[in-house]
């Protein structure tokens, strides 16, 4: 009986209580860096593309909703012909960027994404490409790996030694 | 002491009585919110006060749907029922002198009546609705309403000894030197539970209880006819409320200010005393419940009358 008195005691103490709503549109919450919002495709340091289409993060994706096509330009460099995310699928669970080897596909803290049409929560690269490196600034995949393309050859990327010369192992 | 003109008070109480309820609903949602520490509906119209329309609007424009299986005319006159209960024992409530409709000499007995008669509402809305959790939420209504019935009229009792009449006017004169929630205090605190179990008011809203029983009695009404159960409960509980007013805190009267206002205050802390009792205490068991009715409630309320009616007969006779 006691307990009854005191929780209602309690409750009505609450009315004093500062209230934790935050009041949406007028004010915002703070989302931190690593909020898991709208999904962007980044560029390297140079500029270019950093999606190699290898199409990791479309079959890490848990409702299949990234397609794209992958396609070489004439320096043997690989970049998505197509990229296409249907956010009314996406769940913004963050695997495709966990499974990105070059850090091109990235969440952002953005959530404000609402549209009236279906057709318009379908991004595709001109949607989704920005035009700095986001989260990772100094990172160049084609500058640390090891492939050989257009401009630059085995053994030229960063931290990597020059290709052995079989010929001068010869006795 | 019935007012000149009637049909105004009719017509005022009916409109006052639903908008009072519907600002009830609004009310509510804000208060529960502060306890909760959050704001609750705010966005339409000044401090959301406009929220209630916008529902109303919305359930006006659901599809007013009947399930195929259900008893069609059963289910369609439920809702009907316990509205026209709650408005009919209106009838009775003195809000101030000269502000009744009618002013019955057995009005505390047309209050119990009426509020009898509102469990077939729930009852048969249960039934009608050939539904296991609808039904199982009838089911637990028609006890529970009815034990509770028992010691709410006994708890009443009190007072109508005190005053020596069933009529609310009386009682409320009554109380000139003092209201009657002193000598009768445990007839108050008894008939304030019973009044949260007939209007089915959290704690006591098993016949409800969403997380068992769906929406329990109402959960295939949709559109108005949910509208009407829930304007119904809304006010029930200002009848309940307004009810403990006259009954034990002396209805209208109070100093300087006129009539009206205090009766009115004094609801209006009672309604603010119910949102609270729903913002603080959890659902008991259904045994628990009975258990309470039946075990503690009942004798508690058969020795006051008794202790009241013996002070009575010893000291003012
Ligand atoms: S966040 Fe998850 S659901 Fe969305 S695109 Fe990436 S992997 Fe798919
Ligand atoms: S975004 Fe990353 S994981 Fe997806 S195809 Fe491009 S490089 Fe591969």
């Amino acid at each position: 009986m006691l307990s009854i008195i005191r929780t209602l005691w309690d409750v009505f103490l609450h009315a004093f209580r500062k209230r934790v709503t935050i009041q949406y549109p007028e004010q915002k919450a703070y989302l931190s860096a690593r909020y898991r919002g709208r999904i962007i495709l980044s560029r390297d340091p140079e500029g270019g593309e950093r999606c190699v289409a290898c199409y990791l993060c479309a079959v890490a994706c848990p409702v299949d909703c990234i397609a794209l096509q992958a396609t070489e330009d004439s320096t043997g460099r690989r970049y998505p012909e197509f990229f296409r995310i249907n956010f009314s699928r996406c769940i913004f669970c963050g695997y495709c960027e966990e499974a990105c080897p070059t850090y091109a596909i990235q969440l952002t803290p953005d959530i404000e994404m609402g549209e009236y049409s279906r057709q318009n929560m379908v991004y595709e690269k001109e949607h989704l490409l920005i035009s700095g490196p986001g989260k990772y600034p100094d990172y160049n995949f084609w500058r640390v790996a090891g492939v050989k393309i257009g401009g630059k050859d085995k053994g030229q990327a960063e931290r990597e030694a020059p290709p052995t010369d079989l010929r001068s192992l010869l006795p | 002491m019935i007012s000149p003109y009637p049909a105004v008070t009719l017509i005022a109480v009916l409109f006052g009585a639903l908008t009072i309820a519907g600002g009830l609903v609004w009310a509510e949602r804000r208060l529960l919110a502060l306890w909760q520490d959050r704001y609750g509906p705010n966005r339409v119209g000044p401090f959301g006060l406009m929220q209630t329309l916008a529902d109303m609007i919305k359930l006006f424009f659901k599809e007013d749907w009947v399930p195929p299986f259900a008893d069609k005319w059963v289910f369609i006159m439920a809702p009907a029922i316990v509205m026209f209960t709650v408005l009919m024992s209106f009838v009775v409530v003195p809000f101030a002198p000269g502000i009744i409709i009618s002013d019955l000499n057995i009005a505390v007995l047309f209050f119990l009546g009426m509020s009898s008669l509102g469990v077939y509402s729930i009852v048969l809305a249960g039934w009608a609705s050939d539904n296991k959790y609808a039904l199982l939420g009838g089911m637990r209504a028609a006890a529970q309403m009815l034990s509770y019935e028992v010691f709410m009229g006994l708890s009443l009792m009190g007072t109508v000894l005190l005053a020596g009449s069933f009529d609310l006017v009386d009682i409320v004169n009554a109380q000139r030197h003092m209201w009657f929630v002193v000598p009768q205090f445990l007839g108050f605190v008894l008939f304030m539970i019973a009044g949260i179990a007939e209007t089915r008011r959290l704690p006591f809203d098993l016949p409800e209880s969403e997380s068992e029983l769906v929406a329990g009695f109402h959960s295939e009404y949709s559109g108005m006819k949910f509208g009407m159960f829930f304007v119904g409960e809304y006010i029930g509980i200002l009848l309940v409320s307004s009810m403990i007013t006259v009954l034990f805190f002396g209805g209208w009267r109070g100093p300087v200010l006129p009539p009206i206002v205090w009766y009115f205050i004094k609801t209006c802390f009672f309604l603010g005393f119910f949102i609270l009792l729903r913002a603080a205490l959890p659902r008991p068991r259904f045994d628990q419940l009975m258990a309470w009715g039946w075990k503690l409630m009942l004798p508690l309320s058969l020795a006051n009358l008794l202790v009241t009616g013996a002070v009575k007969l010893a000291f003012f006779h």
